[in-house]
């Protein structure tokens, strides 16, 4: 009896021994690659951002010499501005794109899978064939739009050429690339507003914008916040498209800031001033992804 | 609601304007890639390929080293996927079903890493790749970017539901935790895993930043920095560029077929991109 019982009390040391290490185990994998590509270069960012550094050459201790450098750096504030401004125009559209065609998406019309589906299916394609994609449409001496411009008594234009058409150009194709996926999210935002509401609406005598303005919308609020913040995000992480659509420019008409800090940090090789900026992307983004957050009450669609 | 057949007829031209929108332009890139050379400069633009022909295609495979291209892509995709699938399946079932010190902050850990995009940390991970002698690697772009917070915040949402006592049961029986997080946890969470399949796929066959940072050794580029380069060059080769896009986006367009609701629940569940 005794025997049995000190040697089911071992088995269970053992095994509650074995409970305590296994947890441990099991996030080992991820801890170690967040640690070493996500928190290290993070740490090892911010110690940069405070230094002179070519990559090669030792480093050199510069204290806030960087961040004053960019404090003066003209061509950093306009490359942020012009971030804010694509940011800007393209966050509210993809916003009004998204909802508009969720709403007529999430009512009982026939083809509804079809409609979802060729919405959907440009969240997919990569960047930088989104940009090729429009690269071919937008050319300005082989693209099809200038012909059919052309075709309809319109004068030809330089959309890849021209500072304000490459702005133009590069902000329908993001919007053509992501309008799918935030409908998506608004779809489901629409279909988890009860019925109720409209039909008490409509007793009221409400109609259309004013069901819209006072039911929709209101209700509609969390979601809002959430295309709105990550619409936002987005933004201000925008690269690749550009790079395959316009190449940045003409000039540097379409480099937003994560492709400057990729020319300064790895083209000029001053990876000290590249990573003060990244510091400042990081504050701008992080800044919009801690509100999200928190307005969210802890990421939880 | 039953609708007014104007306001349907309203909706049905609107949406059909828009899809035709959303259609367009990749069907263009479709019809331009089967034109030959002449048709593909040809001024006025000829709508539809005549004669139609595969010749960039062959073209982008023997010439353009196509081939090598979308094997490293597949090689990276597939293997970064199984990877991604295996650690955040046992990152979320370790914050899901045991109580262990520092859990919540390793959660918390998690989570937080989300606001700190590659975008931000580009230039120095270049030099952790460089010390660890992984640059221009492909493991460089297969390790690293399999560990997601989003994925690992998925696995535990969808674990917690698990109930205690199975657990419990199976240690009674004798079974290892390892062998519970193999043979009971992993086909329970078949579903979210296929939904963290398909997204880890788009996100690894689409991507261009990590490798960009990471490879610069054009036997080891993928689909996507190939692409790019062919665009950089002097003189665009469109044909072959063209039909490159378009073979591209067909294993994506089969996962989409294919997969179509879970991608939809997926993105309701995740919200986001990886």
């Amino acid at each position: 009896m005794s025997g049995g019982q000190s040697l089911n009390r071992k088995k269970q040391t053992g095994q509650t021994r074995k409970l305590a290490i296994a947890p441990y185990l099991f996030v080992l994998p991820n801890l170690l690659i967040f640690g070493v590509f996500i928190v290290i270069p993070s740490l090892l960012g911010l110690y940069y951002s405070f230094h002179v550094y070519d990559g090669l050459n030792p480093m050199k201790f510069n204290g806030l010499g960087n961040y004053i450098k960019i404090i003066g750096d003209k061509e950093f504030w306009t490359t942020i501005g012009r971030t804010g401004i694509y940011a800007a125009i393209v966050v509210p559209l993809i916003y009004a794109v998204a909802l508009g065609i969720a709403m007529m998406l999430a009512r009982e019309i026939r083809m509804r899978g079809l409609f979802r589906a060729i919405f959907y299916w440009p969240t997919m394609i990569s960047f930088i064939i989104v940009g090729l994609t429009w690269k071919w449409i937008f050319g300005d001496s082989f693209g099809i739009l200038n012909h059919m411009l052309t075709v309809i008594g319109v004068e030809p234009i330089g959309f890849l050429t021209s500072p304000f058409w490459a702005n133009a150009a590069v902000i329908i194709a993001t919007v053509w690339s992501r309008a799918g996926f935030f409908m998506v999210i608004f779809i489901a935002g629409l279909q988890a507003i009860p019925t109720d509401y409209y039909e008490a609406a409509r007793l009221d005598g409400a109609t259309g914008i004013k069901v819209f303005r006072h039911i929709t919308l209101p209700l509609l609020k969390p979601t809002s916040l959430l295309v709105f913040m990550l619409a936002l995000i987005d933004a201000f992480k925008a690269f690749p498209l550009m790079f395959a659509l316009t190449g940045g420019g003409p000039g540097k008409e379409t480099t937003y800031i994560v492709q400057y800090i990729y020319e300064i940090g790895f083209t000029k090789q001053e990876l000290g001033l590249a990573s003060a900026m990244s510091v400042m992307l990081f504050i701008i983004i992080g800044g919009f992804s801690a509100l999200q957050f928190r307005m969210s009450k802890g990421g939880a669609v | 609601m039953e609708l007014k057949p104007l306001t349907k007829i309203t909706i049905y031209s609107i949406l059909s304007v828009a899809a035709l929108f959303w259609l367009l332009p990749v069907l263009w890139v479709v019809i331009s890639a089967l034109k030959t050379n002449t048709d593909l400069y040809s001024y006025p633009p000829k709508l539809w390929p005549q004669p139609l022909t595969f010749e960039h295609f062959t073209a982008a495979f023997n010439k353009g080293n196509f081939g090598l291209y979308f094997k490293n892509s597949t090689i990276v995709t597939l293997s970064s996927t199984i990877l991604l699938l295996l650690i955040n399946s046992m990152a979320g079932f370790a914050l899901a079903k045991y109580r262990f010190r520092g859990s919540s902050i390793i959660l918390i850990g998690f989570i937080s890493t989300l606001m700190i995009p590659i975008e931000v940390i580009m230039i120095p991970i270049f030099k952790v790749l460089s010390a660890l002698g992984m640059y221009n690697s492909m493991l460089a772009i297969i390790i690293p970017p399999a560990a997601t917070p989003t994925g690992v915040f998925l696995m535990r949402q969808y674990l917690l539901t698990v109930p205690d006592e199975l657990l419990e049961a199976a240690r009674m029986d004798g079974a290892g935790e390892w062998k519970i997080y193999w043979s009971i946890i992993l086909p329970i969470a078949k579903p979210i895993l296929a939904v963290l399949a398909i997204f880890s796929f788009m996100w690894r066959w689409d991507d261009f930043l990590w490798p960009l940072i990471a490879i610069s050794d054009p036997a080891k580029y993928t689909i996507q920095l190939a692409l790019s380069n062919f665009i950089g060059e002097y003189s665009v080769d469109w044909g072959s560029l063209l039909a490159m896009s378009v073979i591209t986006m067909i294993p994506v367009l089969i996962v989409f077929l294919v997969f179509q609701r879970y991608f939809v629940s997926g993105m309701i569940t995740s919200g986001m991109k990886g």
